[in-house]
Protein backbone atom coordinates (compact mmCIF):
# COMPACT_ATOMS: atom_id res chain seq x y z
CA UNK A 1 0.00 0.00 0.00
CA UNK A 2 2.60 2.56 1.07
CA UNK A 3 4.86 1.33 -1.74
CA UNK A 4 2.26 2.21 -4.32
CA UNK A 5 1.94 5.76 -3.07
CA UNK A 6 5.67 6.47 -3.16
CA UNK A 7 5.41 7.17 -6.87
CA UNK A 8 2.98 10.00 -6.18
CA UNK A 9 5.26 11.79 -3.71
CA UNK A 10 7.47 13.53 -6.27
CA UNK A 11 4.78 14.92 -8.62
CA UNK A 12 2.54 16.01 -5.74
CA UNK A 13 5.42 17.76 -3.97
CA UNK A 14 6.36 19.54 -7.19
CA UNK A 15 2.78 20.70 -7.73
CA UNK A 16 2.45 21.96 -4.15
CA UNK A 17 5.79 23.78 -4.39
CA UNK A 18 4.76 25.39 -7.69
CA UNK A 19 1.46 26.48 -6.15
CA UNK A 20 3.20 27.96 -3.09
CA UNK A 21 5.78 29.71 -5.29
CA UNK A 22 3.09 31.27 -7.47
CA UNK A 23 1.09 32.31 -4.43
CA UNK A 24 4.10 33.80 -2.64
CA UNK A 25 5.37 35.78 -5.63
CA UNK A 26 1.85 36.67 -6.76
CA UNK A 27 2.75 35.44 -10.21
CA UNK A 28 1.45 37.36 -13.21
CA UNK A 29 3.02 35.74 -16.23
CA UNK A 30 2.35 35.10 -19.89
CA UNK A 31 4.36 31.92 -19.87
CA UNK A 32 3.77 30.24 -16.51
CA UNK A 33 0.58 29.49 -14.63
CA UNK A 34 -0.52 28.42 -11.17
CA UNK A 35 -1.31 24.70 -10.91
CA UNK A 36 -4.79 25.53 -9.60
CA UNK A 37 -5.43 27.80 -12.60
CA UNK A 38 -4.25 25.02 -14.88
CA UNK A 39 -6.73 22.64 -13.25
CA UNK A 40 -9.54 25.17 -13.68
CA UNK A 41 -8.60 25.69 -17.35
CA UNK A 42 -8.54 21.94 -17.88
CA UNK A 43 -12.00 21.46 -16.39
CA UNK A 44 -13.37 24.37 -18.41
CA UNK A 45 -11.92 23.10 -21.69
CA UNK A 46 -13.20 19.62 -20.92
CA UNK A 47 -16.69 20.94 -20.19
CA UNK A 48 -16.99 23.06 -23.32
CA UNK A 49 -15.76 20.11 -25.37
CA UNK A 50 -12.72 21.84 -26.83
CA UNK A 51 -10.22 19.33 -25.47
CA UNK A 52 -12.33 16.37 -26.52
CA UNK A 53 -12.75 17.74 -30.04
CA UNK A 54 -9.00 18.29 -30.51
CA UNK A 55 -8.26 14.89 -28.99
CA UNK A 56 -10.64 13.26 -31.43
CA UNK A 57 -8.94 15.06 -34.35
CA UNK A 58 -5.47 13.99 -33.25
CA UNK A 59 -6.52 10.40 -32.58
CA UNK A 60 -8.35 10.14 -35.90
CA UNK A 61 -5.37 11.38 -37.88
CA UNK A 62 -3.01 9.11 -35.94
CA UNK A 63 -5.30 6.08 -36.40
CA UNK A 64 -5.85 6.64 -40.12
CA UNK A 65 -2.11 7.12 -40.74
CA UNK A 66 -1.33 4.07 -38.66
CA UNK A 67 -3.88 2.03 -40.60
CA UNK A 68 -2.13 2.84 -43.88
CA UNK A 69 1.36 2.44 -42.44
CA UNK A 70 0.44 -0.85 -40.79
CA UNK A 71 -1.05 -2.29 -43.98
CA UNK A 72 1.97 -1.36 -46.10
CA UNK A 73 4.52 -2.29 -43.44
CA UNK A 74 2.91 -5.63 -42.70
CA UNK A 75 2.49 -6.74 -46.29
CA UNK A 76 5.99 -5.69 -47.37
CA UNK A 77 7.45 -7.09 -44.13
CA UNK A 78 5.81 -10.48 -44.71
CA UNK A 79 7.06 -10.56 -48.28
CA UNK A 80 10.62 -9.65 -47.29
CA UNK A 81 10.62 -12.02 -44.33
CA UNK A 82 9.41 -14.98 -46.38
CA UNK A 83 11.53 -14.57 -49.50
CA UNK A 84 15.20 -13.87 -48.90
CA UNK A 85 15.60 -12.78 -52.52
CA UNK A 86 13.19 -9.86 -52.15
CA UNK A 87 14.90 -8.88 -48.95
CA UNK A 88 18.28 -8.76 -50.68
CA UNK A 89 16.94 -6.84 -53.66
CA UNK A 90 15.18 -4.23 -51.54
CA UNK A 91 18.01 -3.72 -49.06
CA UNK A 92 19.49 -0.65 -50.71
CA UNK A 93 16.13 1.06 -51.31
CA UNK A 94 14.98 0.50 -47.73
CA UNK A 95 18.22 1.69 -46.21
CA UNK A 96 18.11 4.76 -48.45
CA UNK A 97 14.54 5.75 -47.54
CA UNK A 98 14.31 4.80 -43.89
CA UNK A 99 16.67 7.41 -42.39
CA UNK A 100 14.65 10.35 -43.75
CA UNK A 101 13.22 12.01 -40.62
CA UNK A 102 9.43 12.02 -40.98
CA UNK A 103 9.12 15.70 -40.05
CA UNK A 104 11.35 16.65 -42.98
CA UNK A 105 8.42 15.53 -45.14
CA UNK A 106 6.10 18.13 -43.58
CA UNK A 107 7.00 20.78 -46.21
CA UNK A 108 6.64 18.19 -48.99
CA UNK A 109 3.20 17.12 -47.75
CA UNK A 110 2.25 20.78 -47.30
CA UNK A 111 3.15 21.51 -50.91
CA UNK A 112 1.48 18.42 -52.38
CA UNK A 113 -1.61 18.14 -50.18
CA UNK A 114 -2.09 21.45 -48.40
CA UNK A 115 -3.14 21.69 -44.76
CA UNK A 116 -5.63 19.26 -43.29
CA UNK A 117 -6.02 15.61 -42.50
CA UNK A 118 -4.40 14.49 -45.77
CA UNK A 119 -0.91 15.74 -44.99
CA UNK A 120 -0.98 14.64 -41.37
CA UNK A 121 -2.21 11.15 -42.24
CA UNK A 122 0.38 10.68 -44.95
CA UNK A 123 3.25 11.72 -42.68
CA UNK A 124 2.02 9.42 -39.90
CA UNK A 125 1.74 6.63 -42.48
CA UNK A 126 5.34 7.18 -43.62
CA UNK A 127 6.63 7.25 -40.05
CA UNK A 128 4.78 4.11 -38.92
CA UNK A 129 5.53 1.99 -41.99
CA UNK A 130 9.20 1.52 -41.04
CA UNK A 131 8.97 0.09 -37.52
CA UNK A 132 6.17 -2.27 -38.63
CA UNK A 133 8.09 -3.36 -41.72
CA UNK A 134 11.39 -3.94 -39.94
CA UNK A 135 9.89 -5.72 -36.93
CA UNK A 136 7.53 -7.87 -39.03
CA UNK A 137 10.44 -8.91 -41.19
CA UNK A 138 12.45 -9.81 -38.09
CA UNK A 139 9.48 -11.65 -36.57
CA UNK A 140 8.97 -13.74 -39.68
CA UNK A 141 12.58 -14.64 -40.25
CA UNK A 142 12.64 -15.67 -36.58
CA UNK A 143 9.91 -18.28 -37.05
CA UNK A 144 10.86 -21.82 -36.16
CA UNK A 145 11.98 -23.32 -39.53
CA UNK A 146 10.27 -26.62 -38.74
CA UNK A 147 6.91 -24.87 -38.92
CA UNK A 148 7.68 -23.87 -42.50
CA UNK A 149 8.65 -27.47 -43.22
CA UNK A 150 5.32 -28.60 -41.81
CA UNK A 151 3.57 -26.19 -44.15
CA UNK A 152 5.54 -27.62 -47.05
CA UNK A 153 4.74 -31.20 -46.01
CA UNK A 154 1.06 -30.30 -45.88
CA UNK A 155 1.38 -28.83 -49.38
CA UNK A 156 -0.06 -25.49 -48.35
CA UNK A 157 -0.31 -22.83 -51.02
CA UNK A 158 1.36 -19.48 -50.42
CA UNK A 159 -1.80 -17.89 -49.04
CA UNK A 160 -2.58 -20.77 -46.68
CA UNK A 161 1.03 -20.82 -45.55
CA UNK A 162 0.93 -17.14 -44.63
CA UNK A 163 -2.54 -17.26 -43.09
CA UNK A 164 -2.28 -20.53 -41.17
CA UNK A 165 1.36 -20.75 -40.17
CA UNK A 166 3.38 -17.55 -40.61
CA UNK A 167 1.05 -14.90 -39.24
CA UNK A 168 -0.09 -16.86 -36.15
CA UNK A 169 3.53 -17.71 -35.31
CA UNK A 170 4.68 -14.12 -35.71
CA UNK A 171 1.59 -12.53 -34.15
CA UNK A 172 2.96 -11.77 -30.66
CA UNK A 173 5.94 -9.88 -32.06
CA UNK A 174 3.79 -8.15 -34.67
CA UNK A 175 1.63 -6.92 -31.80
CA UNK A 176 4.70 -5.50 -30.08
CA UNK A 177 5.52 -3.74 -33.35
CA UNK A 178 1.98 -2.38 -33.50
CA UNK A 179 2.23 -1.10 -29.95
CA UNK A 180 5.45 0.76 -30.73
CA UNK A 181 3.97 2.12 -33.96
CA UNK A 182 0.92 3.46 -32.14
CA UNK A 183 3.27 5.42 -29.90
CA UNK A 184 5.11 6.72 -32.96
CA UNK A 185 1.79 7.64 -34.63
CA UNK A 186 0.66 9.75 -31.68
CA UNK A 187 4.00 11.51 -31.38
CA UNK A 188 4.22 12.26 -35.10
CA UNK A 189 0.59 13.46 -35.27
CA UNK A 190 1.12 15.92 -32.40
CA UNK A 191 4.43 17.05 -33.91
CA UNK A 192 2.86 17.75 -37.31
CA UNK A 193 0.09 19.71 -35.58
CA UNK A 194 2.55 21.74 -33.56
CA UNK A 195 4.77 22.59 -36.47
CA UNK A 196 2.17 23.39 -39.10
CA UNK A 197 -1.18 21.66 -39.36
CA UNK A 198 -4.13 23.61 -37.88
CA UNK A 199 -5.81 20.59 -36.24
CA UNK A 200 -5.90 18.67 -33.01
CA UNK A 201 -4.13 18.85 -29.66
CA UNK A 202 -0.83 20.16 -31.00
CA UNK A 203 -2.46 23.11 -32.69
CA UNK A 204 -4.65 23.80 -29.64
CA UNK A 205 -1.48 24.00 -27.55
CA UNK A 206 0.22 26.33 -30.01
CA UNK A 207 -2.74 28.66 -30.19
CA UNK A 208 -3.09 28.70 -26.39
CA UNK A 209 0.56 29.74 -26.23
CA UNK A 210 0.17 32.39 -28.92
CA UNK A 211 -2.93 33.87 -27.31
CA UNK A 212 -1.04 34.05 -23.97
CA UNK A 213 -3.10 31.49 -22.11
CA UNK A 214 -0.39 29.57 -20.25
CA UNK A 215 -2.99 27.89 -18.02
CA UNK A 216 -4.76 26.32 -21.00
CA UNK A 217 -1.42 25.49 -22.63
CA UNK A 218 -0.22 23.53 -19.60
CA UNK A 219 -3.64 21.91 -19.22
CA UNK A 220 -3.38 20.65 -22.81
CA UNK A 221 0.20 19.52 -22.23
CA UNK A 222 -0.80 17.40 -19.23
CA UNK A 223 -3.82 16.10 -21.10
CA UNK A 224 -1.64 15.07 -24.04
CA UNK A 225 0.63 13.24 -21.62
CA UNK A 226 -2.41 11.54 -20.10
CA UNK A 227 -3.72 10.43 -23.50
CA UNK A 228 -0.31 8.99 -24.44
CA UNK A 229 -0.03 7.24 -21.11
CA UNK A 230 -3.56 5.80 -21.29
CA UNK A 231 -3.09 4.45 -24.81
CA UNK A 232 0.24 2.89 -23.88
CA UNK A 233 -1.07 1.37 -20.65
CA UNK A 234 -4.13 -0.05 -22.40
CA UNK A 235 -1.99 -1.66 -25.09
CA UNK A 236 0.39 -3.14 -22.52
CA UNK A 237 -2.61 -4.61 -20.73
CA UNK A 238 -3.90 -6.14 -23.98
CA UNK A 239 -0.47 -7.52 -24.76
CA UNK A 240 -0.19 -9.17 -21.35
CA UNK A 241 -3.73 -10.52 -21.58
CA UNK A 242 -3.50 -12.07 -25.04
CA UNK A 243 0.14 -12.90 -25.60
CA UNK A 244 1.73 -13.11 -22.17
CA UNK A 245 5.37 -14.13 -22.23
CA UNK A 246 5.31 -14.72 -26.01
CA UNK A 247 5.53 -10.96 -26.56
CA UNK A 248 7.84 -10.27 -23.66
CA UNK A 249 10.80 -9.79 -26.02
CA UNK A 250 11.14 -6.04 -25.83
CA UNK A 251 12.44 -4.54 -29.06
CA UNK A 252 13.89 -1.08 -29.30
CA UNK A 253 12.56 0.79 -32.32
CA UNK B 1 33.12 -2.78 -47.00
CA UNK B 2 35.95 -5.26 -46.48
CA UNK B 3 33.44 -7.91 -45.51
CA UNK B 4 31.58 -7.28 -48.76
CA UNK B 5 34.58 -8.17 -50.87
CA UNK B 6 35.44 -11.24 -48.86
CA UNK B 7 32.01 -12.63 -49.57
CA UNK B 8 31.29 -12.33 -53.29
CA UNK B 9 27.68 -13.56 -52.96
CA UNK B 10 26.91 -10.71 -50.61
CA UNK B 11 28.66 -8.23 -52.85
CA UNK B 12 26.64 -9.30 -55.90
CA UNK B 13 23.42 -9.08 -53.92
CA UNK B 14 24.34 -5.58 -52.80
CA UNK B 15 24.99 -4.51 -56.40
CA UNK B 16 21.66 -6.01 -57.48
CA UNK B 17 19.80 -4.18 -54.71
CA UNK B 18 21.57 -1.02 -55.81
CA UNK B 19 20.14 -1.49 -59.31
CA UNK B 20 16.67 -2.01 -57.85
CA UNK B 21 17.10 1.33 -56.07
CA UNK B 22 18.21 2.92 -59.35
CA UNK B 23 15.09 1.50 -60.97
CA UNK B 24 12.89 3.23 -58.38
CA UNK B 25 14.67 6.50 -59.11
CA UNK B 26 14.02 5.89 -62.79
CA UNK B 27 10.31 5.43 -62.02
CA UNK B 28 10.37 8.75 -60.16
CA UNK B 29 11.98 10.37 -63.21
CA UNK B 30 9.31 8.81 -65.43
CA UNK B 31 6.54 10.18 -63.19
CA UNK B 32 8.05 13.64 -63.45
CA UNK B 33 8.68 13.46 -67.19
CA UNK B 34 5.17 12.27 -67.95
CA UNK B 35 3.86 15.06 -65.71
CA UNK B 36 1.68 12.76 -63.66
CA UNK B 37 2.14 15.39 -60.96
CA UNK B 38 2.67 19.00 -61.94
CA UNK B 39 6.41 19.90 -62.04
CA UNK B 40 5.60 22.80 -59.71
CA UNK B 41 5.03 20.21 -56.95
CA UNK B 42 7.15 17.25 -57.98
CA UNK B 43 10.59 17.76 -59.54
CA UNK B 44 12.30 14.84 -61.24
CA UNK B 45 15.46 13.43 -59.66
CA UNK B 46 17.43 15.33 -62.31
CA UNK B 47 16.15 18.72 -61.12
CA UNK B 48 16.49 17.77 -57.43
CA UNK B 49 20.09 16.69 -58.08
CA UNK B 50 20.84 19.89 -60.00
CA UNK B 51 19.43 21.95 -57.11
CA UNK B 52 21.54 19.96 -54.67
CA UNK B 53 24.77 20.45 -56.62
CA UNK B 54 23.96 24.09 -57.28
CA UNK B 55 23.25 24.80 -53.61
CA UNK B 56 26.44 23.07 -52.53
CA UNK B 57 28.50 24.98 -55.12
CA UNK B 58 27.14 28.32 -54.00
CA UNK B 59 27.94 27.36 -50.42
CA UNK B 60 24.59 28.20 -48.93
CA UNK B 61 23.54 24.57 -48.51
CA UNK B 62 26.85 23.75 -46.82
CA UNK B 63 26.25 26.57 -44.40
CA UNK B 64 22.74 25.32 -43.62
CA UNK B 65 23.86 21.71 -43.22
CA UNK B 66 26.52 22.85 -40.79
CA UNK B 67 23.99 24.84 -38.76
CA UNK B 68 21.59 21.91 -38.55
CA UNK B 69 24.20 19.28 -37.72
CA UNK B 70 25.78 21.55 -35.13
CA UNK B 71 22.44 22.16 -33.43
CA UNK B 72 21.55 18.48 -33.49
CA UNK B 73 24.90 17.44 -32.01
CA UNK B 74 24.94 20.08 -29.26
CA UNK B 75 21.46 19.09 -28.15
CA UNK B 76 22.30 15.41 -28.34
CA UNK B 77 25.55 15.69 -26.39
CA UNK B 78 23.89 17.80 -23.71
CA UNK B 79 21.04 15.30 -23.45
CA UNK B 80 23.47 12.37 -23.35
CA UNK B 81 25.50 13.85 -20.49
CA UNK B 82 22.42 14.76 -18.46
CA UNK B 83 20.57 11.56 -19.30
CA UNK B 84 23.41 9.21 -18.41
CA UNK B 85 24.31 11.10 -15.21
CA UNK B 86 20.72 11.36 -13.95
CA UNK B 87 19.90 7.85 -15.14
CA UNK B 88 22.90 6.44 -13.27
CA UNK B 89 21.90 8.24 -10.08
CA UNK B 90 18.34 6.96 -10.29
CA UNK B 91 19.35 3.50 -11.50
CA UNK B 92 21.78 2.58 -8.73
CA UNK B 93 19.46 3.57 -5.90
CA UNK B 94 16.47 1.38 -5.24
CA UNK B 95 14.79 4.10 -3.21
CA UNK B 96 15.14 6.70 -5.96
CA UNK B 97 13.68 4.20 -8.44
CA UNK B 98 10.65 3.57 -6.27
CA UNK B 99 9.92 7.27 -5.94
CA UNK B 100 10.66 8.30 -9.52
CA UNK B 101 9.74 5.42 -11.83
CA UNK B 102 5.97 6.14 -11.90
CA UNK B 103 6.63 9.77 -12.83
CA UNK B 104 9.10 8.73 -15.53
CA UNK B 105 6.65 6.16 -16.89
CA UNK B 106 4.04 8.86 -17.17
CA UNK B 107 6.36 11.16 -19.11
CA UNK B 108 7.73 8.40 -21.38
CA UNK B 109 4.86 8.21 -23.93
CA UNK B 110 4.54 12.02 -24.03
CA UNK B 111 5.37 13.43 -27.47
CA UNK B 112 8.68 15.26 -27.09
CA UNK B 113 7.46 18.01 -29.36
CA UNK B 114 4.59 18.83 -26.95
CA UNK B 115 7.18 20.77 -24.96
CA UNK B 116 7.67 23.17 -27.89
CA UNK B 117 4.89 25.65 -26.97
CA UNK B 118 6.18 25.83 -23.39
CA UNK B 119 9.74 26.38 -24.59
CA UNK B 120 8.61 29.11 -26.98
CA UNK B 121 6.68 30.94 -24.30
CA UNK B 122 9.61 30.75 -21.87
CA UNK B 123 12.54 31.37 -24.20
CA UNK B 124 11.02 32.99 -27.29
CA UNK B 125 12.04 32.17 -30.85
CA UNK B 126 15.74 31.87 -30.10
CA UNK B 127 18.61 29.43 -30.56
CA UNK B 128 18.35 28.67 -26.84
CA UNK B 129 14.75 27.54 -27.37
CA UNK B 130 15.76 25.18 -30.19
CA UNK B 131 18.61 23.77 -28.11
CA UNK B 132 16.29 23.36 -25.12
CA UNK B 133 13.68 21.36 -27.02
CA UNK B 134 16.29 19.15 -28.69
CA UNK B 135 18.05 18.28 -25.47
CA UNK B 136 14.85 17.94 -23.47
CA UNK B 137 13.28 15.64 -26.03
CA UNK B 138 16.39 13.52 -26.51
CA UNK B 139 16.94 13.30 -22.75
CA UNK B 140 14.14 10.82 -22.02
CA UNK B 141 15.14 7.84 -24.13
CA UNK B 142 18.67 8.05 -22.73
CA UNK B 143 17.55 8.57 -19.16
CA UNK B 144 15.12 5.65 -19.25
CA UNK B 145 17.59 3.34 -20.98
CA UNK B 146 20.31 4.23 -18.47
CA UNK B 147 17.99 3.65 -15.51
CA UNK B 148 17.09 0.26 -16.96
CA UNK B 149 20.71 -0.66 -17.60
CA UNK B 150 21.84 0.26 -14.10
CA UNK B 151 18.88 -1.44 -12.47
CA UNK B 152 19.34 -4.72 -14.34
CA UNK B 153 22.73 -5.75 -13.00
CA UNK B 154 23.09 -9.51 -12.56
CA UNK B 155 22.73 -10.13 -8.77
CA UNK B 156 25.77 -12.41 -8.74
CA UNK B 157 27.93 -9.50 -9.90
CA UNK B 158 26.82 -7.62 -6.80
CA UNK B 159 27.91 -10.58 -4.73
CA UNK B 160 31.26 -10.61 -6.49
CA UNK B 161 31.77 -6.94 -5.77
CA UNK B 162 30.90 -7.48 -2.13
CA UNK B 163 33.36 -10.37 -1.92
CA UNK B 164 36.06 -8.18 -3.47
CA UNK B 165 35.24 -5.40 -1.03
CA UNK B 166 34.80 -2.82 -3.79
CA UNK B 167 33.78 0.70 -2.84
CA UNK B 168 30.44 2.05 -4.09
CA UNK B 169 32.19 4.22 -6.64
CA UNK B 170 34.19 1.38 -8.15
CA UNK B 171 31.06 -0.78 -8.27
CA UNK B 172 29.45 1.90 -10.41
CA UNK B 173 32.52 2.40 -12.55
CA UNK B 174 33.67 -1.21 -12.98
CA UNK B 175 30.45 -3.22 -12.88
CA UNK B 176 27.29 -1.17 -13.30
CA UNK B 177 28.48 1.14 -16.09
CA UNK B 178 29.87 -1.58 -18.41
CA UNK B 179 26.74 -3.59 -17.70
CA UNK B 180 24.52 -0.66 -18.65
CA UNK B 181 26.57 0.22 -21.74
CA UNK B 182 24.44 -1.68 -24.31
CA UNK B 183 21.30 -0.01 -22.94
CA UNK B 184 22.94 3.41 -22.85
CA UNK B 185 24.12 3.08 -26.45
CA UNK B 186 20.67 1.93 -27.58
CA UNK B 187 19.19 4.95 -25.79
CA UNK B 188 21.74 7.24 -27.40
CA UNK B 189 20.80 5.90 -30.83
CA UNK B 190 17.13 6.70 -30.26
CA UNK B 191 18.17 10.02 -28.78
CA UNK B 192 20.07 10.86 -31.97
CA UNK B 193 17.00 10.19 -34.12
CA UNK B 194 14.86 12.28 -31.77
CA UNK B 195 17.45 15.10 -31.91
CA UNK B 196 17.34 15.22 -35.69
CA UNK B 197 13.53 15.31 -35.68
CA UNK B 198 13.38 18.05 -33.06
CA UNK B 199 16.08 20.03 -34.85
CA UNK B 200 13.84 20.15 -37.90
CA UNK B 201 10.79 21.12 -35.82
CA UNK B 202 12.74 23.73 -33.86
CA UNK B 203 14.23 25.32 -36.96
CA UNK B 204 10.86 25.45 -38.71
CA UNK B 205 9.11 27.08 -35.76
CA UNK B 206 11.96 29.27 -34.59
CA UNK B 207 12.98 30.37 -38.11
CA UNK B 208 16.60 29.51 -37.33
CA UNK B 209 19.14 29.44 -40.13
CA UNK B 210 19.37 25.77 -41.08
CA UNK B 211 18.23 23.04 -43.39
CA UNK B 212 14.85 22.58 -41.68
CA UNK B 213 13.90 26.22 -42.15
CA UNK B 214 15.36 26.19 -45.66
CA UNK B 215 13.05 23.39 -46.84
CA UNK B 216 10.06 25.13 -45.25
CA UNK B 217 10.91 28.31 -47.18
CA UNK B 218 11.44 26.32 -50.37
CA UNK B 219 7.97 24.75 -49.98
CA UNK B 220 6.34 28.11 -49.30
CA UNK B 221 7.88 29.66 -52.40
CA UNK B 222 7.14 26.58 -54.55
CA UNK B 223 10.82 25.80 -55.18
CA UNK B 224 10.14 22.10 -55.24
CA UNK B 225 13.61 21.16 -56.52
CA UNK B 226 15.31 22.88 -53.56
CA UNK B 227 12.78 21.24 -51.24
CA UNK B 228 13.56 17.75 -52.49
CA UNK B 229 17.29 18.45 -52.41
CA UNK B 230 16.87 19.35 -48.72
CA UNK B 231 14.89 16.19 -47.99
CA UNK B 232 17.60 14.10 -49.68
CA UNK B 233 20.20 15.81 -47.51
CA UNK B 234 18.16 15.01 -44.41
CA UNK B 235 18.12 11.38 -45.46
CA UNK B 236 21.91 11.49 -45.83
CA UNK B 237 22.36 13.14 -42.42
CA UNK B 238 20.11 10.51 -40.84
CA UNK B 239 21.94 7.69 -42.60
CA UNK B 240 25.43 8.89 -41.70
CA UNK B 241 24.59 9.53 -38.06
CA UNK B 242 22.98 6.08 -37.79
CA UNK B 243 26.05 4.44 -39.33
CA UNK B 244 28.42 6.31 -37.01
CA UNK B 245 26.32 5.16 -34.08
CA UNK B 246 26.53 1.52 -35.25
CA UNK B 247 30.29 1.89 -35.60
CA UNK B 248 30.57 3.25 -32.06
CA UNK B 249 28.36 0.45 -30.75
CA UNK B 250 30.48 -2.21 -32.43
CA UNK B 251 33.65 -0.63 -31.12
CA UNK B 252 32.49 -0.09 -27.54
CA UNK B 253 30.80 -3.45 -27.18
CA UNK B 254 33.64 -5.58 -28.58
CA UNK B 255 34.06 -7.33 -25.24
CA UNK B 256 30.54 -8.57 -25.46
CA UNK B 257 30.81 -10.36 -28.80
CA UNK B 258 34.05 -12.03 -27.79
CA UNK B 259 32.64 -13.27 -24.51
Amino acid sequence: MTRKWRGAVVPVTLLVLAEIYCFATNLESDSLARPSDIAVAAVQALLDGEILRSTAQTLWAAAAGLGIGFTIGLSVGVLLGLFAIFNDLMEFSIEAFRPIPSVALIPVAMLLLGFGYGMEISIVAFATTWPILILTRAAISGIEPRLIEVARALRFGLFARIWKIVLPAALPRIFVALRLAIGVALVVAVTVEISSNPLGLGYAMMSAQQSLHPDLMFALLFWTGLVGWAVNAGLLQLQRRFFGPAAAVEVLP
Amino acid sequence: MKRLFRNPGRFIRFILSFFVGAFFIYLWQLCADLRLVSPVFLPGPDRAWAALVNGLMRGELGHQILGTVERMLYGWVLASLLGVALGAMIGISKVAREYLTPTLDWIRPMPASAIVPVAISLLGLTDAMVLAIISFGALWPMLLATVHGFAAVEPRLHEVSRALGLSRWSVVWKIALPNAMPDILAGMRIGLTVSLILTVVGEMLGSRDGLGFAILLAARSFHSADLFAGVILFGIIGYISGQLMSLAERHLLRWRQRG
